[in-house]
């Protein structure tokens, strides 16, 4: 994989390369620990503190890393027995939403995430994890073969929006991406739904309504791109930051409003710098939410889910 | 009124400007010179078959018995959650349009009668922000369908929307998840939901609940999709055909049961309602 660094990111990047050579050093010679724990910490504390200043604008260039774990990077480390699952069984397969069974932690589940591609080539197969209608109606599926078996849905969301092309309204996007919340809103079995990276508005909500949902330190979720709002409001695509800031985008806003029920923690530098601890963070936060999940009966989850989303919203009676 | 015979003449621009105001109107369609007279007695369909848009106050009076529905929560107003300014603060464009439209919010519900059978009744305000969903009116869609369930009344809702109202921010998005849910549950109540697909339903209303109708009924000549047509020219580069995302396209692509003219429309959904609630429930 290229390595692509961002100018904010820099010195970051640079700690934690060298904690990394150091690591591979004290494998073989364990002369190195004390450096390594020292660097580790120093990493570690660097990263906390830049990262702290970073502003929205600088945590949506993060939460689109080019280098950040996609749902095909995780699945490995959260899952055993992964099969994947094609088609909608009406048009094609859609390689930008990749749904499956699995084994998480000893129990089946279904896993349904959005998927970018990596470099060009693969990113004209995955459409940039921008779903059309097939892959919508894959995923709607997929939530209704969960409830027949009783499996689990634990879903991954990553993607800058629904795509918006000729092919897609011909063939029924907004039916697709409704049909997919009622599909949501309807299984009877514990639903998660964790965002990975990008959550991009109703394209990524139809993997969103769910008993709890996660979002990663540096993850967004908005109901609009920042580049989409400021050419809205503002005429000029060049005051997304401005935008970013003003809809409330990150992991913090988010909390706050009562969006998500949980931040997960990513590793020093992001996601990126070590997919496999930033697994085990989704993995501490996933088995806590299934476990408290698994308790309730099907018609206690149904009817949870429908609360949480029923009071979310800011009104005022007159 | 009889139509004018020839477009009045000899004046220059600022007095043509002053004597057409309010008085004369251009068809979108047909290019045409009406009087506004004409086209309100019309429902703003010119003789062409042009539909302009239609004041939700209006669409009361065409639809309803005796033009008249019983409101249900009108006083809903929404909050700031986001202190969103763009060039002014949310609350004032709300203020602003509460002004503008005379109407509380962008969506009304209510109880009334089509041919004397109860229905819920909901219709979107487009003039106030653009008929955009944020928490008041996917409070209101949610109510309408809650309360349908509980007092056993078919749901006809007429959308028009730009979609998600982005001054509310993620929670606007919310709601998407939060009215198709509730059409879930009314769904379960054996009950029709008859959705009224509008000039224009797009975004975050057309992918939520809009679609999800026991029978979806499309006006004639509405702009309905996913994304803005300026979206997709810009995202696919080219120019898009004539009569993309127009209800005949959707009707066409199987995504509507029926293209209605308005001024069929009463008529269209009593018959609707008679055929699809003519048996006793299981």
């Amino acid at each position: 994989m290229a390595s692509y660094v961002l100018p904010f990111e820099k010195p970051v990047v640079e700690l934690v390369t060298r904690v990394r050579e150091l690591r591979e050093l004290a494998e073989s010679d364990r002369q190195y620990l004390p450096e390594l724990r020292k660097l580790e910490e120093k990493t570690s504390k660097v990263a906390r503190e830049l990262f702290a200043e970073l502003d929205p604008w600088q945590k949506v260039q993060l939460s689109r890393h080019p280098n950040r774990p996609y749902t095909m990077d995780y699945v490995p480390y959260l899952f055993q027995d992964f099969q994947e699952l094609h088609g909608d069984r009406r048009f094609a397969d859609d390689a930008a939403l990749v749904c499956g069974v699995a084994r998480y932690r000893g129990k089946s589940v279904v896993l349904v995430g959005h998927q970018k591609g990596r470099g060009a080539k693969d990113n004209v197969k995955r459409n940039f994890g921008m779903p059309h209608p097939e892959g919508y109606r894959k995923a709607q599926r997929m939530y209704e073969l969960a409830s027949r078996f009783s499996l689990p849905i634990l879903t991954f969301i990553d993607t800058p929006g629904a795509y918006p092309g000729l092919g897609a309204e011909e063939r029924g996007q907004s039916e697709a991406i409704g049909s997919c919340l009622a599909a949501m809103s309807r299984a009877r079995v514990p639903v998660i739904a964790t965002i990975i990276g990008e959550g991009g508005s109703g394209g990524a909500l139809a993997l969103g309504v769910a008993n709890r949902v996660h979002v990663l330190e540096y993850g967004t979720y908005s109901v609009i791109s920042p580049e989409g709002c400021a050419s809205i409001l503002w005429k000029d695509g060049s005051k997304a930051d401005v935008a970013a800031k003003s809809l409330r985008i990150t992991a913090a806003d988010l909390h706050d409003l009562g969006i998500v029920e949980r931040i997960v923690e990513e590793p020093p530098g992001g996601a990126h710098q070590d997919t496999a601890q930033a697994a085990k963070f989704i993995d501490e936060a996933l088995n806590a939410a299934l476990t408290e999940l698994s308790m309730k009966s099907a018609d206690e989850l149904v009817t949870q889910r429908y609360d949480r989303f029923r009071v979310l919203g800011a009104i005022t009676s007159a | 009124m009889d139509w004018p015979d020839k477009k009045p003449g000899g004046l220059d621009a600022s007095e043509k400007a002053s004597l057409g105001k309010g008085v004369f109107k251009k068809c979108d369609g047909c290019g045409e010179t009406l009087t506004t007279e004409t086209l309100h007695t019309s429902f703003e369909v010119c003789t062409c078959g042009h539909h302009h848009k239609l004041s939700a106050a209006r669409w009361r009076v065409l639809l309803l018995d005796d033009g008249h529905l019983d409101e249900w929560d009108a006083g809903l107003s929404p909050g700031d959650p986001l202190k969103f300014v763009d060039d002014k603060p949310y609350p004032e464009r709300v203020a602003t349009a509460k002004k503008g439209t005379k109407a509380n919010e962008a969506i009304e519900i209510g109880h009334a009668k089509i041919h004397r059978k109860p229905i819920a009744y909901g219709s979107f305000v487009f003039s106030f922000m653009g008929g955009s969903m944020g928490s008041v009116v996917g409070d209101k869609i949610a109510r309408l369908f809650e309360r349908a369930a509980e007092e056993k009344l078919p749901v006809v809702l007429l959308s028009a929307s730009g979609g998600a109202r982005m001054q509310e921010g993620i929670l606007s998005l919310m709601q998407m998840a939060k009215t198709v849910a509730a059409r879930e549950r009314h769904r379960d109540s054996g009950l029709p939901f008859l959705s009224v697909l509008l000039h224009p339903t797009t975004g975050g209303v057309a992918a939520s609940f809009a679609f999800l109708g026991d029978v979806n009924l499309a006006e004639t000549g509405a702009l309905i999709g996913f994304a803005g047509p300026r979206v997709i020219e810009t995202t696919i580069r080219q120019k898009l055909p004539d009569g993309f995302q127009k209800s005949e396209f959707l009707l066409e692509h199987g995504m509507v049961d029926r293209v209605v003219s308005r001024l069929d429309m009463r008529e269209e959904l009593a018959m609707l309602i008679s055929h699809l609630c003519s048996s006793p429930r299981p």
